[in-house]
C-alpha cells in the first residue's frame, strides 16, 4: 500500500462514525437516490447514483468495524481499497457530486448520503485524488487569501468604487462594530454590487460594520475539496479576525459553500464555539426587516423567481427569508417547481464549479434547472450564491437562454426606502 | 426426517435458535453501530431540533414530491410489499399466537381473507421488485449477492406461508415445517444482511432528521 | 364358499341381536370409505358373513389395552367387536381364556396350522433397551415379535405405540422404545396410528384383508390412505370459523360455547391425519373437538412431544425465555467487545493522522 492510499484509507477509517455506520447498514439499495440526483437524471447513467459514489468508503466500514466483515478481513475474504479503484472513484465523488444533499432528503431508510461524500473527501483527498482543479483552488486559496488568487490590494480598489458608486463610507478593521462583512472571491470580482449594496443596507439600518484586511474572503476549498485541516485553517483566518475585531456577527456573503463552511462546520473544525454570531445575509437582511430597520419601497415589475442555492436552502435551512424579502418587492414572484428544500442545484456546487474536470458533466446536469426554468417561463432568476450566479449565466450562455440573472442582496438594496 | 419431525424441531429447538441466534446479532450490530459515536455538533442549532430525529423517523416513510412518479414501481412495491407482508405477519391468528408465545402480548387477528389477499399483494409486489431489480439499471449495478440472498429470505417465508395455508402442496405438514424454517432462517440472517434496515433504519432516519433539524430543515 | 359355516358372522350378529339393516350400514361404510362402488356393498357383507376364519395373533408389547379397549368397548357389542372376534384370535393375551403355558402354546400352534397366512396385530412399542423391560412368558418383546411375525401374512401395528413408539418412546424414551415398522422390514406393516385408533379404523383393515384378501392401499407411512389421507383441521365442522377468525380464547368463554374454532386453546387438528372427524367416536356420536376440546395429535408420531397440548400450534413448543436472555447477554457481550476494537481502531486512526498540506494532494501515489 503506497504511502498516500494508507493516509486515504487512514482517513475513511477517521471519519466514520455510528451515523455512517447506521447510514450503510440501513441500505437496501433501491436506486431512489439515482432518481433524487440530477447528475443520474439528466445523463441516464447510473454509476453516478449517489450511494454508489461511496462503495470504497463502505468497504471500508465493512472490513474494519463490522463483525462479520472483520472476520472476513482475517481469511482474506475482503476486497481491500486500491489507489486504483480510487482513482476510478474520483469523478464519482467529486465530479457528479455538487452535495446539494438532495438525495439526503430522499433516501428512504434515511441516509445522509451528502455527509457521507463530504467524509469520504477527507480519504480521497488524503490519497492525492482530488482534481485538479480543485487542488490548485485550495492551493490559491491557503497561500493567497481566496480560491481564485484575488489579494487585498483588489479589494481595496473595489471599496474605492463602491464607495464611489453608493455613495457609502466602507469601514476597514473596524472595531467592535455590529457586523463583519466577507465576500466570496466571485463577488469581488464579478459581482462588488454586492459589497456597496449590503454597505448601503447596514448603514440605513444604523447597523456598524466593517470590513477585515485579513478576512475578506469567505469561500474555503478546504470543505469542498474535502481536507478539514486546510478547511480549518481557512475557517481559522476568519475567526482570529472576527474576534480580534470584537464584532458581533460575521455575515456570510451571497455563497453558499462558504455560510456552510463558516455556520455549521466552523465551530466542529475549532473544535470550539465562537464568540460570535454567524448569519447568511438573507438572515441578516430578513432580521432587520422584522425589526422595521429594512424599509423597502417600490416593487419589480416582472415575473421572476428564486433558485435555492443547495447549502442555503436545504443544506443551511434559509429557505423562508429569500421569500419573504421577494414577497416585499416583488408581487410577480412565481415558485419554480420543487422549491425551497426539493430545490434542484445548479450543477456547480460542492467544488464542481472549480473542477475543470467535471465541466461538460456539469453543463448536461444544467438541463434540469433549464426544464425548470422554461417551464415557469419567467425571463428572471433571483438567486443569493455568487457560484450559482456564476454557473447559471455560464450555461445560460451555453444555451443560448435569454434570461436575466441577479443577486437577491442587490436587488433588496435597490429596492431600499432610504431615510 | 418427517415432516412432522421437522415441524417439532422448528417449533421446539429451531425456533430456540433463531430466535437466539436473531436477538444475539441485532444487539451485537446495534451496540456495533452506535458505540462507534459521533462529535458533539459545537455549532448552535438554528431551533430547538428536539423531535426533528423522531419526526423524520415517520415522515420519511412517504415519498418526498414528485418522487412517486420518478419510481413508481419502487415506491408502490416497496408499500404493497412492506404493507402486505406487515399484515400477513402480524395480524394472522396463528401468528399473533406466537407473539403471544414469544412476547406475552395479544391483539386482535384479521380474518383469513384478508390475510390471504395481503399476503397475495406481498407475494406479487416481491415479484414486481425483482423484476425491477433484473431490469433497472441502477439497481443492477447496486445489486450483489446479498441483495439476492435477503429477497430470497424474504419470499420464501411468504411463498411457504401461502402454501401451506391453502395446502398447495400434498404435505401440509411438510409445508408448514418448511415454511416455519424458512422464517427462522430469515431470523438468523437479518442482522447480517441488509435486512437488518429493520432495525437500524430507525437510527439513520432519526440521525438525518436531527442533523437536518438543528439547520432548521425538515428532513 | 356355498355353505356358510356354522361359525360364520352372520350367526353372531343376529345373535347378538343386530339386524342386517345396521349390517349393512356398516359395510356401506366401509365401500364409501375405500371409494368402491354400491353394488359392492353386497360384496363386502357377502365376504364379512361367509368368510372363513382368519386366524390371528395378537401381541402386545409396551401398551396400556386402550387399543384393545377401543376395539372391544366393553358390554355393548358392536359390528366391529364382533368381526373381531369372527377371526380366529388364536392368541390375544387379554382376551384370551387361556393362561400361562396354555396360552404361549396356542399362539405356538397357530403359527405352525396357519404359517405364511396368517395376521399378526401388534400394539405397543417395542424396548430395545433392556430386554427385562417388557416380557411375555419369560420371552423379551424383541424375541417374542421376530419369531412371531416371520410366518406372518402381514403385520398390522395397531395404534400409535406399535406405528410410531408412542407414549413410551416420549422423551427421553427410557426403555428405547422403537415402532414395528422399524423392525419388520421384510413384509408389509400396516401402522394404525391413534391412541387409540379408531375402532372402525382396525376392523376396516381387517375388513379390507378379509373381503379381498388384500391390504388396503396405503401412504408412505404404511397407513391406509383412505383413513389417514385428511387432516382432521380439513375436515372438521369448525374450519369455517378457522378461517373467519373466529377463535376459542378460553373453554369457557362465549367462543367455546358457539363452537369456535379451538387453534388458540391447541388444537393439533391441522397437523394431525386421521378420520375422526368423518367417521366420529362411539357410533358416530362425537369426536374431541365437537366435545369441545382440541385435538392432541395422537395419531401423529411424537405427539407426546409435540409441546402442550393447549399451546396454539404455531407457539413455541419450548420455552424461549432463558435463551432470550442468554442471547441478549451474550449479544451485549460481544457488541460490547466490538465496540471496544472498533474504537481502538478509531483511536488509532485518529492517532496515525498526519496534518494533510497543500502538497500532499498533489502526491500522486
Amino acid at each position: 500500500m503506497s504511502a498516500s492510499l494508507q493516509r486515504g484509507v487512514n482517513a475513511f477509517k477517521e471519519v466514520i462514525d455510528a451515523p455512517v455506520a447506521a447510514f450503510f447498514a440501513s441500505c437496501v439499495h433501491c436506486g431512489l437516490c439515482a432518481e433524487s440526483c440530477l447528475f443520474y437524471t439528466e445523463t441516464g447513467d447510473p454509476q453516478y447514483t449517489p450511494i454508489h459514489k461511496l462503495e470504497p468508503l463502505r468497504r471500508v466500514w465493512q472490513q474494519e468495524y463490522t463483525l462479520l466483515g472483520r472476520l472476513a478481513k482475517l481469511v482474506g475474504l475482503a476486497k481491500p481499497v486500491t489507489d486504483a479503484e480510487l482513482a476510478a472513484w474520483s469523478p464519482l465523488v467529486y465530479d457528479s457530486c455538487s452535495m446539494c444533499g438532495r438525495c439526503s432528503m430522499v433516501c428512504p431508510v434515511g441516509n445522509d448520503i451528502t455527509l457521507m461524500i463530504r467524509k469520504m473527501r477527507e480519504g480521497m483527498a488524503a490519497a492525492g485524488h482530488a482534481p485538479e482543479g480543485l487542488v490548485t483552488a485550495t492551493q490559491r486559496s491557503i497561500q493567497s487569501g481566496s480560491p481564485a488568487g484575488v489579494k487585498w490590494v483588489t479589494v481595496q480598489a473595489q471599496i474605492k468604487r463602491m464607495q464611489k458608486q453608493f455613495g457609502i463610507d466602507i469601514p476597514v478593521n473596524l472595531e467592535n462594530a455590529d457586523y463583519l462583512v466577507l465576500m466570496s472571491s466571485w463577488e469581488i470580482l464579478n459581482y462588488p454590487e454586492y459589497l456597496g449594496s449590503v454597505g448601503r443596507i447596514l448603514d440605513n439600518a444604523g447597523a456598524t460594520w466593517t470590513l477585515s484586511e485579513h478576512a475578506y474572503e469567505a469561500t474555503n476549498s478546504g470543505i469542498q475539496i474535502g481536507v478539514s485541516d486546510l478547511a480549518r485553517e481557512l475557517v481559522g483566518r476568519i475567526v482570529k479576525a472576527a474576534e480580534d475585531l470584537k464584532v458581533k456577527c460575521v455575515i456570510s456573503p451571497e455563497c453558499g459553500h462558504a455560510y456552510t463552511a463558516l455556520r455549521w462546520e466552523g465551530p466542529n473544525l475549532m473544535g470550539r464555539r465562537f464568540g460570535f454570531e454567524v448569519k447568511h445575509i438573507l438572515e441578516v437582511l430578513d432580521d432587520l426587516r422584522r425589526s422595521g430597520r429594512l424599509k423597502l419601497k417600490g416593487s419589480i415589475d416582472k415575473p421572476l423567481t428564486y433558485h435555492d442555492p443547495c447549502q442555503i436552502s436545504r443544506r443551511g435551512g434559509v429557505h423562508q427569508q429569500p421569500r419573504a424579502l421577494l414577497r416585499q418587492i416583488a408581487p410577480q414572484f412565481r415558485e419554480m417547481s420543487d422549491p425551497g428544500v426539493m430545490n434542484w442545484c445548479c450543477g456547480g456546487g460542492g467544488g464542481v464549479s472549480a473542477n475543470e474536470r467535471a465541466e461538460p458533466l456539469r453543463t448536461i446536469a444544467f438541463k434540469r434547472k433549464k426544464a425548470q426554468i422554461e417551464k415557469l417561463g419567467v425571463n428572471t432568476v433571483v438567486t443569493s450564491c455568487a457560484n450559482c450566479r456564476v454557473v447559471i449565466e455560464e450555461a445560460l450562455e451555453h444555451y443560448h437562454m435569454n434570461i436575466e440573472l441577479l443577486g437577491l442582496t442587490e436587488l433588496v438594496a435597490e429596492h431600499l426606502a432610504e431615510d | 426426517m418427517s415432516g412432522l419431525e421437522l415441524l417439532t424441531w422448528a417449533r421446539g429447538p429451531g425456533l430456540v435458535l433463531a430466535v437466539g441466534i436473531c436477538i444475539f446479532g441485532v444487539i451485537l450490530r446495534l451496540i456495533e453501530i452506535l458505540a462507534l459515536g459521533r462529535q458533539a455538533d459545537l455549532a448552535s442549532p438554528r431551533q430547538n431540533s428536539t423531535g426533528s430525529g423522531w419526526r423524520t423517523i415517520f415522515t420519511r416513510s412517504l415519498p418526498p414530491p414528485g418522487m412517486l412518479r420518478r419510481a413508481p414501481l419502487t415506491y408502490l412495491g416497496g408499500y404493497v410489499f412492506h404493507i402486505g407482508m406487515a399484515i400477513a405477519v402480524f395480524f394472522f391468528v396463528p401468528h399473533i399466537e406466537l407473539f403471544r408465545g414469544l412476547l406475552g402480548l395479544r391483539w386482535p387477528g384479521l380474518p383469513n381473507p384478508l390475510v390471504d389477499i395481503a399476503s397475495i399483494a406481498a407475494i406479487i409486489a416481491l415479484l414486481a421488485l425483482l423484476v425491477g431489480r433484473l431490469v433497472d439499471p441502477v439497481k443492477r449495478l447496486l445489486t450483489n449477492a446479498g441483495d439476492w440472498l435477503a429477497w430470497a429470505l424474504t419470499f420464501v417465508p411468504l411463498i411457504t406461508g401461502y402454501s401451506a395455508y391453502h395446502h398447495l402442496f400434498e404435505n401440509y405438514t411438510l409445508t408448514l415445517a418448511v415454511h416455519i424454517v424458512s422464517v427462522e432462517l430469515l431470523l438468523v440472517l437479518l442482522p447480517f444482511s441488509k435486512l437488518f434496515h429493520v432495525f437500524s433504519l430507525f437510527i439513520a432516519r432519526w440521525y438525518n432528521g436531527e442533523i437536518s433539524g438543528r439547520k432548521g430543515v425538515a428532513s | 364358499m356355498n355353505r356358510p359355516a356354522d361359525n360364520t358372522l352372520r350367526i353372531a350378529l343376529s345373535d347378538a341381536g343386530i339386524s342386517r339393516r345396521d349390517f349393512l350400514g356398516f359395510c356401506a361404510t366401509l365401500a364409501a370409505a375405500y371409494a368402491l362402488p354400491a353394488s359392492s356393498v353386497i360384496v363386502i357383507a357377502a365376504a364379512l358373513e361367509n368368510a372363513s376364519r382368519t386366524s390371528v395373533i395378537w401381541l402386545s408389547f409396551q401398551e396400556c389395552t386402550g387399543c384393545t379397549e377401543s376395539l372391544t368397548r366393553s358390554h355393548t357389542p358392536t359390528i366391529e367387536g364382533l368381526i373381531l372376534e369372527q377371526v380366529s384370535l388364536d392368541y390375544h393375551h387379554t382376551l384370551q381364556a387361556a393362561s400361562g403355558e396354555a396360552a404361549e402354546r396356542a399362539r405356538e400352534e397357530s403359527m405352525r396350522a396357519n404359517a405364511g397366512k396368517y395376521l399378526l396385530v401388534v400394539d405397543g412399542s417395542v424396548p430395545l433397551g433392556n430386554p427385562g423391560y417388557s416380557t411375555i412368558a419369560g420371552v423379551s418383546n424383541f424375541d417374542m415379535l421376530m419369531e412371531t411375525a416371520k410366518g406372518a401374512a402381514a403385520v398390522i401395528a395397531v395404534g400409535t405405540c406399535a406405528a410410531y413408539g408412542g407414549l413410551p418412546a416420549a422423551q427421553p424414551n427410557p426403555t428405547g422404545a422403537v415402532p414395528v415398522s422399524q423392525l419388520i422390514k421384510d413384509k408389509p406393516v400396516i401402522n394404525v396410528p391413534g391412541c387409540p385408533p379408531i375402532p372402525v379404523v382396525i376392523t376396516g383393515v381387517l375388513a379390507h384383508f378379509l373381503t379381498f384378501g388384500t391390504l388396503p392401499e396405503l401412504d408412505g407411512r404404511g397407513r391406509p390412505t383412505i383413513f389417514y389421507g385428511e387432516s382432521i383441521h380439513d375436515r372438521c365442522y369448525r374450519r369455517p370459523s378457522y378461517d373467519q377468525g373466529k377463535f376459542a380464547e378460553s373453554f369457557d368463554d362465549e367462543g367455546a360455547r358457539k363452537g369456535w374454532c379451538l387453534f388458540k386453546l391447541g388444537c393439533k387438528g391441522p397437523v394431525t391425519h386421521n378420520a375422526c372427524a368423518t367417521t366420529k367416536w362411539n357410533n358416530g356420536v362425537s369426536f374431541p373437538i365437537q366435545s369441545g376440546h382440541g385435538c392432541l395429535g395422537c395419531a401423529e408420531p411424537d405427539f407426546w412431544d409435540m409441546g402442550s397440548f393447549y399451546k396454539a400450534l404455531s407457539m413455541p413448543a419450548t420455552p424461549v425465555r432463558k435463551a432470550v436472555a442468554g442471547a441478549a447477554a451474550a449479544g451485549v457481550g460481544a457488541g460490547v467487545a466490538v465496540a471496544f476494537a472498533n474504537r481502538a481502531k478509531k483511536a488509532a486512526a485518529k492517532a496515525a493522522h498526519e496534518t494533510v498540506k497543500v502538497e500532499d494532494l498533489t502526491k500522486k501515489p
